[in-house]
Order: C-alpha cells, then structure tokens, then sequence
C-alpha cells in the first residue's frame, strides 16, 4: 500500500500495461519527451522508449484516426487529448469513426483503444480549456465513457478500458490530478459498468462522477453533522456501461435522488438517470428527483466566477437541506 | 490527354514490362466493376437499390491498376465511392449489389449499405464517408505495420475534394514525419459533388500540386489508363514496403454519372463527358489488349464472363431476403450486443 496522487497514478496504470502487453502503445501531444502537459505520462518514454511512447504534432484528426486505423488491426493504442475541448477538433471520430464501425461493418471490425482526456474546471482556463465533455461521449452508441474520480480507480479503470475491446473514452479530471489516495501494490484490474457506493446512508441518494464526488462526500458530511441528513453517496465511475442497479438499490432504500454533475444544464448524464429512476422506481421516491449542476453557461477563468459555477460542497448542502425539509423551489 | 508523368512516377516499368496475366487481370477487374456499376444503376432504377450510392463508372482503371499492384495482405481503405476498390480487392459481385440491395446475402448483410463496404478477408478495411477521416485511419494501419514489422502497405482512396479537408493535410505531414508505409491515392474526377474541383481549390491539381508542402513527390498521372496507374502504384508500394515511406499519386480521370444517384450532372459543360468517354479506360484498355497480342476472342470471353457473373449475382441477390430482425442490435459493442446498463 503506498500513498500515490491521481496523475501518478495514470502513469502507473499505463506503465502496468504496457508491461503486459506489447500491443499496447501511448500517442499524443507532448506525452513522450515532455511527460505531458500535467505530467501525467512521467518516465514512460524513459521507461518503454519512443517506439511505444510517441509525440505527435498538434494534428487531432491525424493521431486520433492513426490510434483506430492501428487498433483496428491489432495494436491496442491510448491516445491523449491533452484538454478534453479539444475533442470538439476531432469529434469526427468519437462520433461516426470509433463507434460505428463494429456495427456498420457488421462485427468485421473492432476499435479496441482508450482514449485519455484532461476534463473538466476548476483550473482558471476559461471556456475552451475547462469543459466537462462526458455529455458528448455518453450520448453515442457505440462509445464507454469511464471517468474516475481517485487514484486507485485510475488504475483499476484505465487497466479495464485497455483490455476492453470498445473504444473507451476516459476522462481524467484535470482538477484531481494532485490528489492522494491510498493505492494497493501489484496489479490492479477493476470492471467497467460498476458504481460504487463510497458512503452509505439511509435518507437520500447522491450520485455523483470525477471532480464533484469528493464534493458530493463533503457535503454528505455536513449534511449529516448540521442538519442530521444522512446521504448515500454513490461515485458513478462509468457512464457506459451505466451501473443503474446499483443507483436503483439505494433509491428504493433512501427514496430521494439527487445528482451532482459538473457539465452544464442541459443533457447531462443526470438527467438521463433522473429518467431512469423516474421511469423505474417511481414509487420508491418520496420526493422529487433533484440535479444539482453548473448553470447552463460557459465556464469563466475568473476565479470567484468560475467556483460559483461549479457545484460546491455548501450549494450542495443548501440544495439537498432545502429539498429534504420539503420546499424543493 | 498524353500519360502526363511529373516526377519520377513508375522508375523504370514500361508497359512492355506488364506480363499477359497482370494484363488480362487488369482488364478483367475493369470489366467486372463496369458491369457491376452499371447494373447498380440499373437497379436503382428498378426500384431494387435504396438510399444512396455513388458510381465510380469511368473511373475503373485506377481500382483496378492499384489493385493488382497489391499483395494479399494489404490494406484498402476506401471511401463511400467504394464499389470499385471492394470488387478489384476481389470480393463477389453477388456480395456488392447485395448490400446495395440491402439484403442479407450482403458483405454487411445490409447493415452498412453501400457507403461502407467492407471485407476484411480481401483486405478491405472499410469504406468511409465522412470526407478525410480514412486518411488517418490508413495511416494508423501503417504505423501498426510498421510497429510489429508487418510487411504490408496500406493504401487510401479518396477524391479531389478531400484534399481542401484538414484531415488530408494532417494525414499527410504525419505519414512523413513518421515515415509510414502508406500510399495515398487521389483520383482527380474534376469534380467536388457537384461543383468543379477548380473552383473551389487554390492550386490546379489538388493532391499533386500540395505533395511539396510535406516534402513528397509530385505524381500525377492519367487515372484512365490501367498500366499506368499499376506501374506508379506498384513503385509507390514498393518504396512503402523497403521502408520509403509514404507517396502521394494524383490520378486524372472523370466521373461519367452524377455524384450520386440523386445527381443527373447537369451542370458539366456541353461536350465535356463526349470528350471523356473517347477517353474511357475500358476503351483505352481494350485497345491495349489488342496491341499486346490479345486475341478478340479471348478479350470477347473475358466479358461475357463478366456478364455471366453479374446477372447470376443479380439474380441471387433478388432472391436473398432481407436481414432478420435480430440483427438490429447486434455488433454496438464488442460482446455482440448493445447494452449500455445492467
């Protein structure tokens, strides 16, 4: 067991399987020589030398389309995003190339590759370099879209999404990069498609992904200690393939739902599993279903602007205080 | 218009050097996309092909040059103008006009359609048609071969009008710098959809005249005649596999229908497509026959073979019924299946 932080971890799990696997290889810019731009690749050119670990030019389309075109004849390559706006300059292939070629050459083809992304604010970058994109992966068929939020679950997911055999969209959280978290030693292989419950509580269900659930935690605390609200916290990790029993379970035990997305308002993954329990567990639920996410705006660089976009730990608490004492407007 | 040859173009292959089996093949491959193509047309009219499909008619000596200059085991990625580069590979015209028909004897059972053939026994790698993705795409298959020390080429058909996209641009400074063994080839048709290629492009030959900015050879070449373009696509592939790198080949040539079924081409000046069909590869190819020996009857078998072949197909294709239902769902991920939650 050893103390390691979110970025070193994303080293270490790649380092785990490039170990294991010869096919596997690691493109983007700045990612060999320069470690990456928030050095999250540290020593893996060192380590498994420029044949396996590769800069490419600022060429989006080029080396997002040479990780399928090598993946889809037996390489099983992780390409960098290095900010995840950046995927708007390429989303040619996360939307009709990645997903859609098993299925429109009828199984002939697969696009097993992973690829990375530096997602989210909270680093006074402003609009086009702070975005929480996992909207836009999670809505295609075809893609599985994993976002962890701790440095165990970095390696765990990313060890998964390597050996999985679709193309994986794996958001790293760029404001979680300098977090800690204790980390087993050896291998370490989780399961895509599994949430986990990090707190378990009686009255109210919060769902939560990457940078919001350390938030979502905090704010269960407080909810417990000032206003003797006891949250369940669930860290989704994987919006495809989505884990709905587990959020299901804890809503039939708590009957309240509320989710905490960074994304802006409108279509984010918590309204798709605002509809899932609506449509399922209607019944369990004593209230309404509450989302609690960035106003549908982009995001500021400004600092005080931008912390009071992002869902915080006392908005939170204010949300969930206000809805459970029965007046949800 | 003359073999026009800039550059160093086949290094050293003349015509004479062409054999009579690469020949008769040549021709046969010609022969079978253009009863194929035309049968297609045929079709649409019959009510029997729906959706969309483009026709590479007039252009046939370029799949089939490139082809036969192809080993086994190398990689065709083509575009939505694809019948042609899919059946010079050697796919089954029954396999073709059944996903145009969208039955379930198709290369994809109908689940494609005629945009995106595939079939990766024949080193298809797809049909793509979103304009440009499949030049990166071509250059991740070389990057692959060249990792595991692979000896195949990956070839990557596209149009004129791909080369005003970002992605032509990308694809072609990352096989340089990466020194890949892939081979680009552009068939200069003169006509982005509907509008002419010159109109819209700041150079005359859209792939040839660019070829310098990332440190190619200039090739251009005349699309329409099948030697020729066999002779340059043979000494391209040839430097690919010794570890060259990349080559970037503008072929001429012209498309004798619309860009898609939906365009009767009504905006091509008056005489242009006379002029074009004097130069149309089969008629060239036909006559090169003759001038190597070939007798008539010989050239007469290969295409009534063709005929044959493609009226069977027809035929069998028409009495395939369409996919079962189940297929809907099948193949999103890669268990089989498409669930997306528990």
């Amino acid at each position: 067991m050893a103390e390691l932080t979110y970025r070193d971890a994303v080293a270490r799990a790649i380092t785990q399987e490039m170990e294991r696997d010869e096919r596997v290889v690691l493109l983007g810019e700045d990612v060999a020589k320069a470690g990456g731009v928030f050095k999250a690749t540290v020593g893996l050119y060192e380590r498994f030398g420029e044949k396996r670990v590769r800069d490419t030019p600022i060429s989006e389309q080029a080396f997002m389309g040479a990780a399928m075109g090598a993946a889809m004849t037996g390489l099983r390559p992780i390409a960098d995003i290095m900010f995840a706006d950046f995927a708007a300059v390429c989303f040619d292939f996360f939307a009709n190339e990645f997903p859609k070629l098993r299925y429109m050459t009828n199984g002939q083809l697969g696009c097993p590759l992973v690829i990375r992304t530096a997602n989210g604010g909270g680093a006074r970058f402003g609009a086009q370099h702070s975005q929480s994109i996992e909207n836009w992966t999670m809505m295609i068929p075809g893609l599985k879209v994993v976002a962890p939020s701790s440095p165990v679950d970095v390696i765990g997911l990313m060890a998964a999404a390597i050996r999985d055999d679709n193309p994986v969209i794996f958001h790293e959280h760029k404001s979680l990069y300098a977090t800690k978290g204790e980390v087993p030693d050896g291998e370490i292989l989780d399961t895509l498609g599994t949430a986990k419950i990090l707190r378990p509580g009686k009255d109210a269900t919060i769902v939560a992904l990457a940078l919001m659930v350390p938030r979502a935690l905090a704010a269960a605390e407080t909810l417990a200690a000032e206003h003797g609200i006891d949250c369940e916290v669930i860290d989704v990790r994987s919006l495809v393939p989505l884990d709905t029993n587990t959020i299901l379970n804890s809503v039939a035990k708590t009957g309240r739902l509320f989710t905490v997305e960074e994304n802006p308002r409108l279509c984010g993954w918590g309204a798709e599993i605002a509809s899932i329990v609506a449509d399922e567990a209607f019944w369990d639920l004593d209230g309404p279903i509450v989302r609690i996410t960035t106003p549908h705006i982009p995001l500021p660089a400004a600092d005080h602007l931008e912390d009071l976009a992002l869902p915080n730990p006392p908005r939170i608490v204010e949300r969930i205080a206000r809805t459970m004492n029965g007046s949800a407007r | 218009m003359a073999n026009k040859q800039d550059g160093p173009g086949p290094q050293g292959l003349t015509n004479d050097d062409i054999g009579q089996d690469v020949r008769l093949e040549l021709y046969r491959i010609q022969v079978k996309i253009r009863d194929a193509e035309k049968r297609a047309n045929d079709l649409f009219f019959q009510n029997l092909i729906k959706g969309t499909s483009h026709l590479s008619l007039g252009q046939e000596a370029i799949a089939a040059g490139v082809a036969v200059a192809m080993e086994a085991n190398d990689k065709s990625f083509c575009t939505y103008r694809g019948h042609a580069h899919t059946l010079a590979r050697g796919v089954s015209v029954e396999k073709v006009l059944g996903e145009l028909m969208l039955r379930d004897n198709g290369l994809m059972r109908g689940k494609g359609g005629s945009m995106h053939l595939t079939s990766v026994e024949h080193g298809v790698m797809g049909s793509y048609a979103i304009i440009g993705a499949h030049l990166p795409i071509a250059c991740g298959s070389a990057w692959r071969a060249q990792y595991l020390g692979e000896k195949d080429v990956s070839v990557c058909f596209f149009g004129d009008g791909t080369t005003n996209i970002g992605a032509f641009h990308e694809a072609l400074n990352f096989a340089v710098i990466w020194k890949l063994p892939v081979v680009f080839i552009c068939e200069n048709n003169l006509y982005m959809e509907y509008t002419p290629i010159g109109d819209v492009t700041a150079v005359e030959h859209p792939a040839a005249d660019r070829a310098s900015a990332y440190g190619l050879e200039r090739i251009l070449i005349d699309g329409n005649d099948a030697d020729v373009v066999y002779r340059t696509a043979k000494a391209a592939m040839d430097k690919a596999r010794e570890g060259g790198g990349p080559s970037l080949i503008e072929c001429l040539t012209y498309r004798h229908s619309g860009h898609s079924r939906a365009d009767p081409a009504k905006y091509r000046p008056p005489g242009e497509l006379e002029k074009w069909l004097e130069k149309d590869p089969l008629k060239i190819y036909r006559k090169r026959l003759a001038e190597y020996g070939i007798s008539e009857s010989d050239i007469a078998g290969i295409e009534a073979e063709s005929k044959r072949v493609v009226d069977e197909a027809t035929e069998a294709c028409k009495a395939s019924p369409p996919a079962p239902h189940e297929l809907l769902t099948t193949d999103v991920y890669a268990d089989g299946g498409w669930a997306w939650r528990n």
